[in-house]
């Protein structure tokens, strides 16, 4: 074990993958030169060359279409989108080309790529700079999405992603890029996907969360057990696609009780799709209807004040506990 | 690239001359207060300085007439104080403040005023462009004869929608001006190795009139702009302008900038506009001592005002949150 940083969890994974597979590459907008916006690659560019570590245009679509054509040719190329905000601009290769080759040729094409893009909003970028997009991802059948909430699990994710035969989302809350944990060394130290993680046990209600709002959640618990003596259990999911949902309705057997938490908007989002679920395995298990937390419906301000109160917090998370607490 | 310019071969006068050296300076002023703000923590988020590129927004946003528009990108301050947007509004939207000119909603990335035809700052790298193109449509169908200037760097070449608002531009005769800032890197990526050719060529393979200037020579950047403006007015469609200019800081302010060497920057100093522009307009006897030191002590009143109105501006109020989320049919 070693304690790092998310961001550096990343990129050792990166690292290891590399030293690993010499099929895997590197492509992306400022992964070399500059280091990387979130200095994930810093550094890689100087160990693997530039044939394995790729500078590329401003060309969001152009480089994840390479990228699908590198797979198919037999690479395992890494396509890092510098933030989700600027993957609209390849929502088509995505969309109509990754995720459905596969199924549309019979089973003749698949397209193991990984696609990195950091995410979020709470640094005041404002609206076109801080989408929270993990639930639209996984709406498309598909396409695997999963987004790590701790250094660990972002490097036994990241590498697990590489050894996929199909295209991966792979989304960093820039939130969590600082984090700090303990992270095993081991190479072959992988994290399958649709296990979600229960962080924390509890009796009471169940916390659901992913990517960044894992946090809110734990956060939200501990002031739980704190100040009003209840015992939430907090899940987070790790991938959106595939979805463990036996964990969540196991868990909210026990507790009766699901507060999902996100920061994507409500309206059409995936807590919507996590609820309709619950409530077809587990409706006669609910004590409550199940509550969602998530981001107010507006595009997010600048204005610190403004983003604050748009995003879900954990004051917000306690708040929906002790409503369901309510007669 | 066109040739070095002179005061001679313009005719410009002292007046016009010195408006342009005053708005260089505050706009770099107004920079300079911008990065010290923001190490103060009073502006957040993004912020994108403009200072070396300040020939770029003046001498081509004086070409233009009331009625006409501007687009551009995140990089706006610039083309704002330009455009004569109130350096206080423009400030106070730094500061998220209700009196900024985007109700503290947008901060620096995208600054807005439609009274004046700024319609914003894009913070989508090209995703203006083919903005400006509608625009100029709007122009053509309603006869309204207005010139849309769409401002942009050299990264936004290698995206798609680059080549569909160039070929749709001329396909549709649209009274666009591209104006490409060429400061020789994208974020960290030099411009050369992100494109296989030149980019004016990029422009006249769609049969658009493309030039090359020294966007460093507010003299030379005016001269094109000014052709350009013409062209665009008397219908025959979009002209591009590449202005070769540099950026003094950062990308943004968390560039570490590992990927140019100081002595470049060193280099791109002593090309400077201002000093260019100052030097010139000494020679012609336009500009002594006093003068500019007049100049000097009125940017820095303007900009110290700023920073005061803002500091007092209001924050915006959590009520307002849902403001402006759909229009409303007018009363009645
Ligand atoms: C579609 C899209 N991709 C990536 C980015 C991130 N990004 C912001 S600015 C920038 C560099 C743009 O360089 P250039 O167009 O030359 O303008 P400059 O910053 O030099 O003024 C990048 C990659 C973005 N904002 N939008
Ligand atoms: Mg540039």
């Amino acid at each position: 074990m070693a304690e790092m940083r998310l961001r550096d969890a990343l990129r050792e994974a990166l690292r290891e993958e590399m030293l690993r597979d010499e099929k895997v590459f590197l492509m992306g907008e400022d992964i070399g030169l500059y280091g990387g916006s979130y200095a994930v690659t810093k550094g890689l560019l100087e160990e693997f060359g530039e044939e394995r570590v790729i500078d590329t245009p401003i060309a969001e679509s152009g480089i994840v279409g390479a990228g699908i054509g590198a797979a198919l040719g037999g690479l395992r190329p890494m396509v890092e989108l510098m933030t989700i905000n600027f993957s609209f601009l390849a929502l088509d290769q995505i969309v109509n080309t990754a995720a459905k080759l596969y199924h549309m040729s019979n089973g003749q094409l698949n397209v193991p790529m990984v696609i990195r893009m950091a995410s979020g909003g709470g640094s005041q970028l404002a609206a076109t700079h801080s989408h929270s997009l993990e639930g639209l991802y996984a709406h498309f059948p598909g396409l695997k999405v999963v987004c790590p909430s701790s250094p660990a699990d972002a490097k036994g994710l990241l590498k697990r992603a590489f050894r996929d035969d199909n295209t991966v989302i792979f989304i960093e809350h820039t939130a969590n890029y600082a984090l700090k944990g303990e992270v095993p060394e081991d190479p072959d130290f992988l994290i399958e996907f649709g296990k979600a993680n229960v962080l924390r046990e509890g009796t009471d209600v169940t916390l659901i969360g992913y990517s960044g709002s894992v946090h809110q959640a734990t956060r939200a618990a501990t002031m739980l057990e704190e100040q009003e003596e209840i015992s939430a259990e907090v899940i987070d999911l790790r991938c959106l696609r595939p979805l463990d949902m036996d964990t969540v309705v196991e868990s909210v057997k026990k507790t009766n009780r699901a507060v999902i938490v996100e920061d994507a908007w409500k309206f059409g989002g995936f807590g919507g799709e996590l609820a309709a679920q619950i409530m077809e395995r587990a409706f006669d298990w609910l004590d409550a209807p199940v509550a969602r937390v998530s981001c107010k419906d507006v595009p997010l301000p600048y204005n610190r004040n403004l983003e604050f109160a748009a995003l879900p917090s954990e004051e917000d998370v306690v708040e929906a506990v002790l409503g369901m607490f309510k007669e | 690239m066109t040739t070095e310019t002179s005061l001679s071969s313009t005719d410009l006068g002292a007046e016009q001359l010195g408006k342009f050296l005053y708005e260089m300076m505050l706009i770099r002023r107004f920079e300079e207060k911008c990065g010290e703000l923001y190490t103060k923590g009073k502006i957040r988020g993004f912020l994108h300085l403009y200072t070396g590129q300040e020939a770029c927004a003046v001498g081509s946003i004086a070409c233009l007439e009331d009625k006409d528009k501007i687009l551009t990108h995140y990089r706006d301050h610039g083309h704002a104080l330009a455009r004569g947007l109130d350096p206080n509004r423009v400030m106070a939207e730094l500061y998220g403040k209700a009196t900024g000119v985007s109700g503290g909603r947008g901060g620096s990335m995208h600054l807005y005023d439609v009274e004046k035809g700024f319609l914003g700052g894009y913070a989508i790298v090209t995703a203006h462009l083919p903005v400006a193109v509608g625009l100029g449509m709007a122009s053509n169908m309603k006869k309204e004869n207005f010139v849309t200037l769409c401002i942009f760097g050299d990264g936004s070449v290698g995206e798609g929608e680059f080549h569909e608002a160039l070929n749709l531009s001329v396909l549709w005769k649209t009274p666009v001006i591209f104006f490409c800032e060429n400061n020789l890197y994208g974020m960290g990526v030099p411009f050369h190795e992100s494109l296989s050719t030149e980019i004016p060529k990029l422009a006249a393979a769609y049969n658009m009139p493309a030039v090359s200037v020294d966007g460093m020579d507010v003299l030379a950047v005016h001269e094109a702009t000014k052709k350009a403006v013409e062209h665009c007015r008397t219908g025959n469609g979009p002209y591009f302008i590449e202005a070769m200019t540099y950026r003094y800081r950062g990308h943004s302010m968390a560039d570490p900038e590992l990927y140019r060497l100081k002595d470049e920057i060193e280099k791109m100093r002593a090309r400077d506009c201002i000093v260019k522009l100052k030097g010139q307009m000494e020679e012609a006897g336009y500009l002594d001592e006093a003068r500019f030191q007049e100049l000097t002590d009125r940017v820095e009143q303007v900009v110290d005002e700023a920073v005061q109105f803002s500091e007092e501006s209001p924050q915006p109020g959590i009520d307002t949150l849902f403001d402006h989320l759909y229009k409303e049919p007018a009363n009645g």
